[in-house]
């Protein structure tokens, strides 16, 4: 660590070495790859092998969702920040109520990270359960080149993403638990996927509490 | 294959695409796994993204014959390297990165990175090591590897500098050890 150059422009005290033209991730305009694209093919190589690598390291079905979710958690407290950011100054504002997020999740993190929304939302018509939420999407596209076989077909590799969903439901402060389950709708929507949203008690709660105030 | 047209290849627009950083944040959702999983042993990590990266290539290449339509064979190792930058890198991570600093025996070359799509939004832990150990990107290194062994040449890559590491610039060195020759099937006696 000899050749510290002056972190003066960051004012940050920091043991990494820079590049000499001081470009660091801070300099980097945060919004410049919002829209870009790249090749799907990449994303579903790098999936599957995320997917294999886990898989040799669990014994079972849940185990490896687990291990899908946490690496997804990651991310969905990141993206929950750089979404909102990205808002026009009016609406930066935190989801404030059960349904604002939820929308929000359905809307914004599934355009940003899928290019379209999630196809629906559901609040869950048990009466026993009114902590039970469900976001559908009839095609997840993290899903389209898995091939799960049939000896396994408890598991949705979607739990990744249920693991992002978890991931900007606890970065709000609704803390959650959320898994994701495929309920295949005949030869139209074979994939179909729910993600189940269970929140912890005292957010609903909570939102009982605020409504009556 | 003409410059030109080679090109023009990774740019058109059949190939399915999803957001740049959904791509970014899962590929660092793999790294920060394995330096989890194999408590920050970082020349270990650098082997286990080599190792699936090396995965990674051995299929991609079917891929990249279907999408890049070149029916002909590389005739020299130079002209391999031009098509891996801008063909392969085109298609699969839209960049090209630079070739540069041949040997004087055209077995050897430099790919310089511009730009790094797997590399946005990343900093390296500050813990002392990280930076002198950790080759972040190089899962790439494998696919290289990989895609070439299934195109009969056997080839040893690996990075010599990354910007994250505080250099100036991201090289990867690549160095073509033999061309494989087509193997009969073992004989039964």
């Amino acid at each position: 660590m000899s050749s510290l150059p002056s972190s003066a422009s960051t004012g940050k005290e920091s043991g990494l070495r820079v590049p000499s033209n001081g470009k660091t991730i801070y300099h980097r305009p945060i919004n410049r790859t919002k829209t870009s694209e790249l090749s799907q093919a990449s994303f579903a190589f790098l999936f599957s092998e995320m997917v294999a690598y886990a898989q040799k390291r669990v014994k079972g079905i849940q185990e490896l969702e687990h291990k899908l979710n946490v690496q997804g958690h990651s991310i969905g407290i990141k993206l929950l920040d750089l979404l909102l950011y990205r808002e026009p100054a009016r609406t930066q504002l935190r989801p404030q109520n059960i349904v604002a997020l939820l929308h929000f999740i359905k809307q914004n993190v599934w355009l940003h990270l899928f290019g379209r929304q999630a196809d629906r939302l559901e609040k869950s018509t048990d009466a026993e359960k009114p902590d039970e939420y469900m976001i559908i999407d009839n095609e997840p596209l993290v899903n389209q080149y898995i091939s799960v076989p049939r000896e396994m077909s408890q598991l949705n590799c979607a739990a990744f993403v249920a693991g992002v969903v978890e991931g900007v439901c606890d970065g709000a402060d609704f803390p959650a638990r959320v898994t994701a389950h495929t309920v295949g709708e005949g030869e139209m929507w074979p994939g179909k996927t729910v993600f189940l949203v269970k929140f912890r008690s005292e957010v609903v709660e909570r939102e009982a509490f605020l409504a009556k105030s | 294959m003409a410059a030109s047209k080679a090109s023009r290849i990774g740019e058109e627009t059949r190939i399915d695409k999803v957001n740049a950083e959904l791509v970014t944040l899962t590929y660092g959702t793999i790294v920060a796994q394995l330096c989890k999983d194999f408590e920050d042993d970082y020349p270990e990590v650098n082997r286990q993204l080599d190792k699936m990266g090396y995965n990674i290539g051995l299929r991609l290449i079917e891929d990249y014959l279907a999408k890049s339509n070149t029916m002909k064979r590389c005739s020299n190792f130079r002209e391999t390297a031009d098509m891996i930058s801008r063909v392969g890198f085109k298609i699969f991570l839209n960049i090209t990165p630079q070739v540069t600093n041949w040997t004087a025996d055209n077995n050897s070359f430099s790919l310089v990175f511009d730009e790094n799509p797997f590399a946005d939004f990343v900093e390296l832990p500050d813990d002392g090591r990280a930076q002198n150990e950790l080759w972040y990107s190089n899962i790439l290194c494998g696919v290289l590897r990989g895609a070439l062994e299934m195109v009969q040449m056997q080839v040893e890559a690996h990075f010599i500098s990354d910007v994250l590491r505080g250099n100036d610039t991201t090289e990867m060195r690549v160095t073509l050890i033999r061309y494989i020759d087509d193997e009969l099937p073992p004989e039964d006696d």
